[in-house]
């Protein structure tokens, strides 16, 4: 691996693939042995579904974590994007593109409020985001005791089950959006500054790139994308659900899948590349932990225990660069 | 070059500039013609930073006219100043290391080609730039973090020409350079100058600034004393220009021979990142004044010996025994004491109580209950011996004035009757009132036997309070003086105009 780094350094996807890779290999040899197939039809399509929704959370964590900041309020935009998506449709096609339109727009809402908090109101984007959070759930806690709404059917039908052979139509709509933001940092003005007030913002702001309005851009755009999971979590469900962001973890397993993916948690290094590595790699834990049937609170414990791991051998590395 | 000399790219007349009423600038007039390497050379605190931060627009002077390119200009921000043609190559380097070279150059200002940024253009524009001081063989495509100080410091110099700089502001940049490289920016400034590019140059190593300069401006006390030809000019004339001020504080009597007791304290060959080779002998009863410029070791020095920044080579010994200084802890449990340059940062728990500032060393070094009655009786009479000034003892830290917050340091040190003190600038930030109690009480310390490491950017307190002053140079000790020495012997040996053999 580290033979590969002396070429392009840059723009080497992290080691998240091979750990893909070898994990992919032995949860293969194990389930066999156990007298299961961890790549038939059924488990590969959910393995994906699963990719996807993280996927579109954790494309969007990667633009603010690459930015110096973080966001832990998308687990209750998930949520509240379910409910705002399956209310506004109330099982009707004609308002499919209206309820989405409004989804995005009251998500983009709540990531610029995000932004404005951790840039002008210079609050730790910790706090910051787990208020935002906290308000959202109370909201959601005080309005809604299950589901509520009905997702128009064409939805359920074209984002939700529909697919290529094993491929998932959500998968390829994390694959566009990965592509996209990918383009975004590499591309344009604002990837290159987002990169370098994480980087340093000091450094940022005495090269002229104003730092603000390239955090609060990242923070709509982390939002959106969580909207986007919530569109996606409301094809699958039928209806919009108040908890399935906090339960599905998508805060902390998407920070988990960034980190995995090899962005740098203060910023100023990393990329989406890396961070679909990282779903796909929680993912397929996912998968191969499910075939085996492992007792849920193991699989976390593992989960966790992974996630330490590769953190401490990026630090390592990173501490050898230093030396 | 001949004919009439070409207009100036930069004059300055009549800058003044004050912070909360100390007269930091006055009167200084510079002229830098394009394609002249202007060195600006003068003590410590003599206002060179503050002169470059009113052309980079850093700050604005109260007085005076700043004029570039033949028009008068206030610049409200470093970005209007680059905006206009003047590039800063700051001491500390301000690039990403994450990110490559082409991408650090154009940060802020990337070619666009149809709303994109345009990677090729970026490339190839870095590529020529590069070439054209010289530097071709550096790929814009590498990653900063990759390249040594010196290619970084041409990444630097690089991203201010891509910017159209016309007048270059380096700020001591070769600092933390090694020698082969400084003789690369040599090559790299002559490049410059061919292309018309006016250089103000800062240092404090002689050496460069006679390789290098054509004219060099002496500020003093916040005054330009005197603008030179470098080819008519002597070392040894430059260093009187930057010296020569009259002893006229107080400071209380040198200590007497009789009172000059056993060496305490010795390192030999002490070395690590910033220091190397030191030799010394500290005697009790005596106070040893460590001078040189920002950067030589100084600091380093005190802070090796207190283990903030331990030696990792060499033998210390403390009263003739071994000792392992590795950490603070060990160096107070061995009876040393530091009072650190950066009073608000290391020095006070700003938020506490005077109390338990005092008590902090203490009851962190000798914890547990007993005694502690006795311990806090001994610094409340610490405290009224240095003749605190304070509205109590519960009275928060940060609301005291800066030389009753060094009192209180000092207290939590006498607390625990260390025989061996090291000050980094005691004085600094203090009024001069307080300065001489802070002055007699250091001298009271020697006096009652123990050994004081004194360390001063202030060659009046240095000269004044030191029975002997080494000077450090490169992180090597550059030469000792005896009592008596004056304000040019520091001054050269800190520069390095005598005792090279020392490096």
């Amino acid at each position: 691996m580290s033979g590969a780094l002396s070429l392009s350094a840059r723009r080497t996807p992290p080691g998240v693939f091979v750990a893909l890779v070898l994990t992919l290999a032995i949860g293969w040899l194990i389930v066999t042995v156990d007298g299961g197939r961890l790549f038939s039809l059924p488990t590969t399509v959910s393995l994906l579904h699963v990719a996807a929704g993280l996927g579109l959370v954790a494309v969007g964590q990667t633009l603010v974590i690459v930015g110096g900041s973080l966001d832990l309020s998308v687990a209750y935009v998930v949520s509240l994007s379910t409910l705002v998506a399956a209310e506004t449709m109330a099982g009707d096609d004609g308002a499919l593109l209206p309820a989405i339109g409004l989804t995005l727009a009251v998500s983009a809402t709540i990531g610029f409020v995000n932004g404005l908090l951790v840039t002008h109101a210079r609050i730790n984007p910790f706090i910051a985001t787990v208020g935002v959070g906290l308000l959202l759930k109370g909201y959601l806690d005080n309005g809604y005791d299950g589901p509520a709404g009905k997702t128009a059917p064409a939805l359920v039908q074209g984002l939700g089950y529909q697919r290529i052979g094993p491929v998932p139509m959500s998968f390829l709509l994390l694959l566009a959006v990965a592509a996209a933001a990918w383009f975004v940092l590499a591309r344009t003005r604002f990837g290159h500054h987002l990169i370098a007030v994480g980087g340093d913002p000091e450094v940022a702001r005495l090269s002229g790139v104003r730092g603000s309005r390239v955090l609060v851009t990242a923070h709509v755009l982390c939002a959106l994308c969580a909207g986007l999971a919530g569109v996606y979590l409301a094809s699958r469900l039928g209806a919009g659900a108040p908890r399935v962001g906090t339960e599905g973890l998508y805060d902390l397993e998407s920070i988990a899948a960034v980190v995995l993916g090899g962005t740098a948690l203060a910023g100023g290094r990393g990329g989406v590349v890396g961070t679909v590595g990282g779903v796909l790699l929680l993912a397929s834990i996912d998968a191969i932990f499910n075939q085996l049937e492992v007792d849920v609170f193991f699989k976390q414990v593992i989960r966790g225990v992974i996630i330490i791991a590769a953190v401490a051998v990026y630090a390592r590395r990173a501490m050898r660069k230093a030396s | 070059m001949s004919g009439l000399p070409p207009s100036p790219l930069l004059a300055l007349r009549g800058i003044g500039k004050s912070f909360l009423g100390v007269r930091v600038l006055d009167g200084v007039d510079l002229q830098v013609r394009p394609g002249d390497v202007h060195a600006v050379v003068g003590e410590n605190g003599a206002g060179k930073s503050t002169l470059m931060k009113v052309v980079s627009g850093v700050y604005q002077p109260d007085e005076g006219t700043v004029e570039f390119a033949g028009a008068p200009r206030t610049f409200r921000s470093p970005r209007e100043a680059q905006q206009a043609g003047i590039g800063i190559v700051y001491q500390e380097l301000t690039l990403l290391p994450e990110r490559t070279v082409a991408e650090n150059v154009w940060l802020g200002h990337e070619p666009l080609r149809r709303g994109l940024v345009d990677r090729r253009a970026m490339l190839s524009h870095t590529a020529g730039l590069l070439a054209s001081i010289g530097e071709g063989s550096l790929p814009p495509d590498t990653r900063v973090g990759r390249l040594g100080v010196a290619q970084q410091q041409v990444v630097e110099i690089v991203k201010a020409l891509a910017l159209d700089a016309r007048l270059l502001i380096m700020d001591e940049p070769t600092a933390a350079l090694a020698d082969h490289e400084v003789d690369q920016l040599y090559a790299l400034l002559r490049r410059l100058q061919e292309h018309g590019i006016g250089v103000l140059y800062v240092s404090h190593r002689l050496k460069e600034v006679f390789d290098l300069s054509g004219r060099i401006t002496v500020l003093k006390d916040g005054r330009a004393v005197a603008t030179l030809d470098t080819a008519d000019t002597s070392a040894d004339q430059l260093v009187r220009h930057m010296v020569g001020r009259e002893l006229s504080n107080y400071y209380p009597d040198p200590a007497k021979p009789q009172e000059l007791g056993p060496v305490r304290l010795t390192v030999r060959d002490g070395g690590n990142r910033k220091l190397r080779g030191i030799d010394l002998r500290l005697r009790a009863g005596e106070v040893l004044g460590v001078g040189g410029l920002q950067g030589s070791g100084r600091s380093a020095l005190a802070r090796a010996l207190f283990g903030a920044a331990p030696f990792s080579t060499g033998q210390v010994t403390v009263d003739g025994a071994p000792v392992r200084l590795r950490s603070p802890r060990a160096a107070i449990r061995a009876g040393i004491a530091y009072v650190s340059e950066d009073r608000k940062g290391e020095g006070i728990v700003a938020e506490q109580s005077v109390l338990d500032n005092a008590l902090l060393a203490g009851r962190a070094v000798r914890p547990g209950r007993v005694g502690r009655g006795a311990r806090t009786a001994r610094v409340r009479e610490l405290l009224a011996a240095v003749e605190l000034r304070a509205a109590g003892e519960d009275q928060e830290i940060r609301f005291l004035s800066g030389g009753n917050q060094q009192k209180v340091v000092l207290a939590r040190w006498l607390a625990l009757a260390p025989r061996i003190l090291l000050f980094d600038e005691p004085t600094r930030g203090i009024d001069v009132g307080a300065k001489s109690a802070i002055h007699d009480l250091v001298r009271r310390l020697a006096r009652d036997g123990a050994a004081v490491l004194m360390v001063s950017s202030e060659l009046p307190e240095l000269l004044g309070m030191s029975d002997r002053i080494i000077v450090m140079r490169d992180g090597r000790i550059a030469g000792e003086l005896p009592a008596g020495a004056t304000e040019e012997d520091v001054v050269a040996l800190a520069v390095g105009t005598v005792g090279e053999a020392a490096g």
